[in-house]
C-alpha cells in the first residue's frame, strides 16, 4: 500500500492497461494502452459499443482475466496491483475492497440456495463471526437495497423474487462487505426499464449513504446521463474521451462521441407521427384484425396456466406501421408469432389477410405464407449457420416460386443491393457478416416476395446504436418504397415512435393504450404509460435530472 | 453465440481439405492435446494400413496351418519362422494378428455405417415430429437400452445367422448385431440436438417462409444436428471393436477358417496362458489394446478440440502469436 493512493483518494488506478485475447487465428488485441482511475464515491461509466474492451477492462479490477488473454501494465486497487497479485491476495480482496454486480441476476444467483446464504458466504469468507451476526448483517444489508420484509426474505430462494428484485439481491451481496468499488458490468440491461430506473436510483443512493465508488459499464447513454458524474467512451480498445457527464453530453470533445450521441434514439425526436391528427390508412384494407384475442398457455399437472393475451382488439391497415410496445412478459412477442402463425390461438377472432386463425391448418394457411414476411430479433441465430447468405436470402423464393438458378441468383443480388449489401455477399457465410449486416440480409429474406405485411419481433434491440440507426433508416426507406404494412413490435418507445405512426401499449397481456405515436408518448393517458415513458432514460443530464424528479413523483402517488 | 457458428473465423480462407474433421482439429491443437490426438492418429494409420496390407505383411494366410515342408508345429514359441509363435491348431500367429485387422476394420465400417444412417433419420425424424411416433421410439429405444449389450448382440448374432458363420455372414452378423446396440445412441444425441435446433429462430423462419416439414428437415436442421457425429464415430468404432471382440470370446464370432478374429483367437488362448504358452493370447490381446487406445484418443481429443472452453493453447503457441499479434 502506497501513502500517495490514499491521500489523493484514488480507489482504482488503471495505467497503460493492454489485454491480448489468443485465439485460434492469433491474437487479438481487445484493450490498447487504457490509463484511468477512479476516485472515492464517484460513478465512473464506461461506455462503448460491442467489442471496444470495456468489460474487460473493468473486470482487471477484480483480478478477472479469461484464461486465453494476457494483460500488460497495471490495475492499482486501493494500492495493491491486481494484475500480479497472488490468488490469495485476490480472494481478500473481492469482496471487502471490490465486488461486482452482473447483467443477469437470474444466473448471477444459484438457485438451490437461499438468497441470504448467499450474501452470507461472501461475509463468512472474509470475516470470523457467529451464524447469527452473519444473519442480522445480510437482513441488514437486504432492508438497505430495498427489499422489504427482509426478516422474513433472508429464507426466501432466487425464484421467488421478481427481476428487479433479484437485481436488488445481487446488489446486497455486493455490498455486504462495505467495499469501496463496485464494478456493474450493464447492471440494467436485463430488465425492464421502469424497473431500471429503480435500480439505477438504488445505485445513486448506494453511492450517497456509503461513499462507494461505482464503475458502471454500458451501452445505453440514457443510462450514463442519468447516473453518471464522470463517463469514457471507449472504442475499439482505446480511450475516445474522458469528461463529466454534463460536459460530455453539451460538448462532446471528439468525432466519434459525436456520431454516438446523434445514433441515440431520444423519444420526441424523428416522431412518424409528427404533425398528424388522426390515424392514416385508416380508410385503407384491413390486413389484421384482432377481437377479443385471448392466448393462454396451460401450466403443467395442475398448476394454473399462463395468459400472455387477455382480450386484445387492434387493426392494421394496408401500408400502415403498428408499433406494438410493452416490458418484457407482455405478450407483444406472442401476439406478432400468432399473426405468423407459429403459435395458436386459444380464444376471441384474429383475421390475418382474410384467414381466420381461430381455424389454423398448416395446410390452408400455407399459400398466404408468401405475403408475410416476419424479422428476428436475433440476426445471428435466425440464419442457418451452415448455409450462405445467398442461399438463406433465396429460400422464400425456392419455396413458393419455381424460378431457374439464374433467375434466382439474380432476384438475391438485387434484393442484397436493396438492403445496400454488396451483391458478392451472397457467397458468405451468416457469422462473416457483422450484426447490423445480418440484419440488413434478414429483411432482404423477408421482402424477397414482397410481402403485404411484415411482422417486426425487436428486430434492433440486438444491435448497437450506431448500427440501429442505420437499420432503422433503412427498414423506414424500405416501407415507403413497397408500402408494405408492418407490425413492429418493440420494448424502446423511442424507437417505435421513429417508425411507427399508430402504437399500442401492452401491460401484462392487455392492451392499455393506442393511438398516434406522438400522441401517445407525448400525453399518455393511462398511469402506467406514463409511467414507462418517464422511467426512459433520456440522453442528456439535464433533462433526465428533470424527469427523475417526475417519476419519484409518479411512484409517490401510485 | 459461439454455439450457433461452429465454423471458426479461422477456417474460413483455408483450402477445403484443411477444413475436414481430423485435419482441421490437428491444425488446432498444440500441447499435450496435440501429442494425444498425433498418437491417436498413429495408431489408428497403422491399423488400417495393416487391414490393407495384410496379404503383402502376412507370411502365411489367416487358416494356413502347413506349407510345402510340411504341417506347422503347434503352440512352438516364437522362432525365425513363426516370429510369434503358432497356436494350438498350428495357426501362425502374427499372420492371423495381421489378417484380424482386416476383420476389425470390415465389422467396424459396416457396424458404424448402418447405425448412422439408421439412428440419425430415426433421430431427426422422430425430434421433429415429435408425437405418438416421438414417443414409441423413445420407449423402444429405452427398452433397447435396458438389455445389456453383449446378451443382446449375442442374441442377434443367432437369430441372424444361426450360428453358421461364413466370412460375409459372419461379418454382417457381428456389424448388425453392434448396429441394434448403437443405433439408440445416435438416435438419442440426434434427437437432442433436433429438439433443441427445433426452437432456434433460423428453423422458426423456415417455417414462416412455409418450408415443408422433409425441406427444415434435411437442409436446414440435419447438417445443424450432426455436428458431433465424428466423435461418436470415433468412439462408437473402439466399442464396436471390443462388442466383436466380446462375442469371438464367447464363441459367437467367425469359424477360424473363414477369417481370422481377435477374439475368437483370444477364447482359444485361454487354456494356453495356464499352461505358460504366453504368446497365442498376448499378440491378439495387444491388437485389441491398440486399436481401442487408438480410436478412443482420436476421439477424445476431437471432443477436448470441438468445445474452446475445453481447449488448451500451450504456453509457446501463445506466447508465439501475442509476439506476432505486437507486430503485425
Amino acid at each position: 500500500m502506497s501513502p500517495t493512493d490514499a491521500g489523493t483518494g484514488k480507489v482504482l488506478e488503471v495505467s497503460e492497461l493492454s489485454i491480448d485475447f489468443v485465439t485460434d487465428s492469433g491474437a487479438v488485441p481487445a484493450v490498447k494502452g487504457v490509463d484511468f482511475s477512479v476516485k472515492a464515491g464517484e460513478i465512473l461509466a464506461i461506455v462503448g459499443e460491442s467489442g471496444s474492451g470495456k468489460s474487460v477492462t473493468a473486470r482487471t479490477a477484480l483480478g478477472i482475466m479469461a484464461e486465453n488473454g494476457a494483460a500488460r501494465g497495471a490495475v492499482y486497487l486501493q494500492g495493491q496491483n491486481m494484475l500480479t497479485a497472488s490468488g490469495a491476495q485476490l480472494r481478500a480482496a473481492r469482496g471487502r475492497d471490490v465486488s461486482m454486480v452482473f447483467q443477469e441476476p437470474s444466473t448471477a444467483l444459484n438457485p438451490v440456495y437461499t438468497v441470504g446464504w448467499q450474501i452470507m458466504e461472501g461475509i463468512r469468507a472474509h470475516t470470523r463471526m457467529s451464524k447469527k451476526e452473519a444473519r442480522s448483517r445480510v437482513i441488514e444489508a437486504m432492508g438497505q437495497v430495498g427489499i422489504p420484509d427482509p426478516e422474513r426474505r433472508v429464507d426466501y430462494y432466487p425464484h421467488q423474487f421478481s427481476g428487479g428484485q433479484k437485481q436488488r439481491v445481487v446488489i446486497a451481496a455486493a455490498l455486504a462487505m462495505k467495499p469501496s468499488l463496485i464494478v456493474a458490468d450493464e447492471p440494467t440491461t436485463a430488465l425492464d426499464v421502469t424497473v431500471q430506473a429503480e435500480i439505477l436510483a438504488l445505485l445513486r443512493e448506494v453511492r450517497d449513504e456509503l461513499g462507494t465508488a461505482i464503475v458502471i459499464i454500458t451501452h445505453n447513454m440514457g443510462v450514463v446521463a442519468d447516473i453518471a458524474d464522470r463517463v469514457i467512451v471507449m472504442n475499439k480498445g482505446l480511450v475516445v474521451e474522458q469528461a463529466a457527464a454534463t460536459t460530455l453530453f453539451e460538448n462532446p470533445g471528439q468525432d466519434y462521441t459525436r456520431s454516438l450521441l446523434a445514433a441515440v434514439p431520444h423519444l420526441g425526436r424523428n416522431s412518424a407521427s409528427e404533425g398528424l391528427t388522426e390515424r392514416p390508412h385508416a380508410q385503407s384494407k384491413v390486413l389484421v384484425e384482432a377481437k377479443d384475442l385471448y392466448i393462454h398457455y396451460p401450466g403443467r399437472l395442475g398448476a394454473p396456466g399462463f395468459t400472455a393475451v387477455d382480450e386484445v382488439s387492434f387493426r392494421i391497415h394496408a401500408g400502415e406501421v403498428y408499433g406494438l410496445v410493452g416490458e418484457s412478459g407482455s405478450g407483444k412477442t406472442t401476439i406478432g408469432r400468432t399473426i405468423a402463425g407459429l403459435n395458436r390461438m386459444t380464444a376471441g377472432s384474429l383475421q390475418v389477410l382474410g384467414y381466420e386463425m381461430a381455424e389454423f391448418k398448416e395446410r390452408s394457411f400455407k399459400p398466404l405464407r408468401q405475403d408475410i414476411g416476419f424479422v428476428f430479433q436475433d440476426p445471428a441465430a435466425s440464419f442457418n449457420p451452415q448455409l450462405t447468405i445467398g442461399e438463406c436470402v433465396a429460400e422464400p423464393l425456392n419455396v413458393h416460386r419455381e424460378l431457374t438458378p439464374r433467375a434466382t441468383r439474380d432476384k438475391v443480388a438485387a434484393l442484397l443491393e436493396s438492403v445496400q449489401l454488396p451483391s458478392s455477399y451472397a457467397g458468405r457465410y451468416p457469422h462473416e457478416l457483422s450484426g447490423g449486416q445480418r440484419q440488413r440480409a434478414s429483411l432482404a429474406r423477408a421482402l424477397a416476395l414482397d410481402p403485404k405485411l411484415l411482422i417486426a419481433d425487436e428486430p434492433t434491440s440486438a444491435l448497437d446504436v450506431s448500427v440501429q440507426a442505420k437499420v432503422l433508416e433503412l427498414f423506414k426507406q424500405l416501407q415507403q418504397e413497397h408500402g408494405f404494412a408492418a407490425l413492429f413490435i418493440s420494448h424502446d418507445l423511442a424507437v417505435v415512435d421513429m417508425l411507427a405512426s399508430w402504437v399500442g401499449v401492452l401491460l401484462r397481456g392487455k392492451l392499455v393504450e393506442e393511438g398516434l405515436g406522438s400522441a401517445v408518448l407525448s400525453a399518455p393517458k393511462n398511469p402506467y404509460t406514463q409511467r414507462l415513458i418517464a422511467s426512459l432514460p433520456v440522453p442528456d443530464p439535464r433533462e433526465q435530472a428533470k424527469r427523475r424528479a417526475l417519476i419519484e413523483e409518479l411512484n409517490r402517488n401510485s | 453465440m459461439v454455439a450457433t457458428t461452429p465454423v471458426s473465423e479461422a477456417k474460413i480462407g483455408a483450402p477445403w481439405w484443411l477444413r475436414l474433421p481430423v485435419v482441421s482439429h490437428l491444425r488446432m491443437s498444440s500441447g499435450l492435446q496435440r501429442g494425444m490426438l498425433i498418437a491417436g492418429l498413429a495408431l489408428t494409420a497403422l491399423l488400417l494400413l495393416t487391414a490393407l496390407f495384410a496379404p503383402l505383411i502376412a507370411p502365411f494366410d489367416f487358416a494356413q496351418n502347413a506349407d510345402a515342408t510340411g504341417a506347422f508345429p503347434r503352440q512352438s514359441a516364437p522362432d525365425d519362422k513363426f516370429i510369434w509363435g503358432t497356436t494350438v491348431s498350428g495357426y501362425d500367429v502374427f499372420s492371423r494378428t495381421m489378417y484380424g485387422a482386416r476383420t476389425a476394420v470390415w465389422v467396424i465400417v459396416a457396424a458404424v455405417l448402418m447405425s448412422i444412417f439408421l439412428g440419425v433419420f430415426l433421430g431427426l425424424v422422430s425430434g421433429y415430429l415429435g408425437g405418438w411416433f416421438d414417443r414409441v421410439m423413445v420407449v423402444l429405444n429405452d427398452a433397447i437400452y435396458a438389455f445389456p449389450s453383449l446378451l443382446l448382440a449375442i442374441v442377434m448374432s443367432i437369430v441372424i445367422s444361426q450360428g453358421q458363420s461364413s466370412l460375409f455372414g459372419g461379418i454382417m452378423a457381428a456389424a448388425i448385431s453392434i448396429t441394434v446396440v448403437f443405433i439408440p445412441q445416435y438416435y438419442r444425441v440426434v434427437r437432442a440436438e433436433v429438439i433443441r435446433l427445433k426452437a432456434e429462430p433460423f428453423v422458426e423462419s423456415a417455417q414462416v417462409i412455409g418450408a415443408s416439414g422433409w425441406r427444415v428437415m434435411f437442409t436446414h436442421l440435419l447438417r445443424n444436428a450432426t455436428r458431433t457425429l465424428p466423435l461418436i464415430f470415433t468412439l462408437n468404432a473402439s466399442e464396436a471393436l471390443l462388442t466383436l471382440a466380446g462375442l469371438g470370446f464367447l464363441g459367437f464370432g467367425i469359424e477360424p477358417t473363414a477369417a481370422s478374429e481377435w477374439g475368437f483367437d483370444l477364447n482359444r488362448a485361454m487354456s494356453d496362458a495356464t499352461s505358460g504358452i504366453w504368446w497365442t493370447g498376448l499378440f491378439p490381446g495387444l491388437a485389441i489394446v491398440m486399436t481401442v487406445l487408438g480410436l478412443t484418443l482420436v476421439g477424445e481429443s476431437m471432443n477436448d478440440l470441438n468445445d474452446p472452453r475445453l481447449r488448451r493453447i500451450s504456453r509457446r503457441k501463445a506466447k508465439r502469436m501475442i509476439q506476432m499479434g505486437t507486430k503485425a
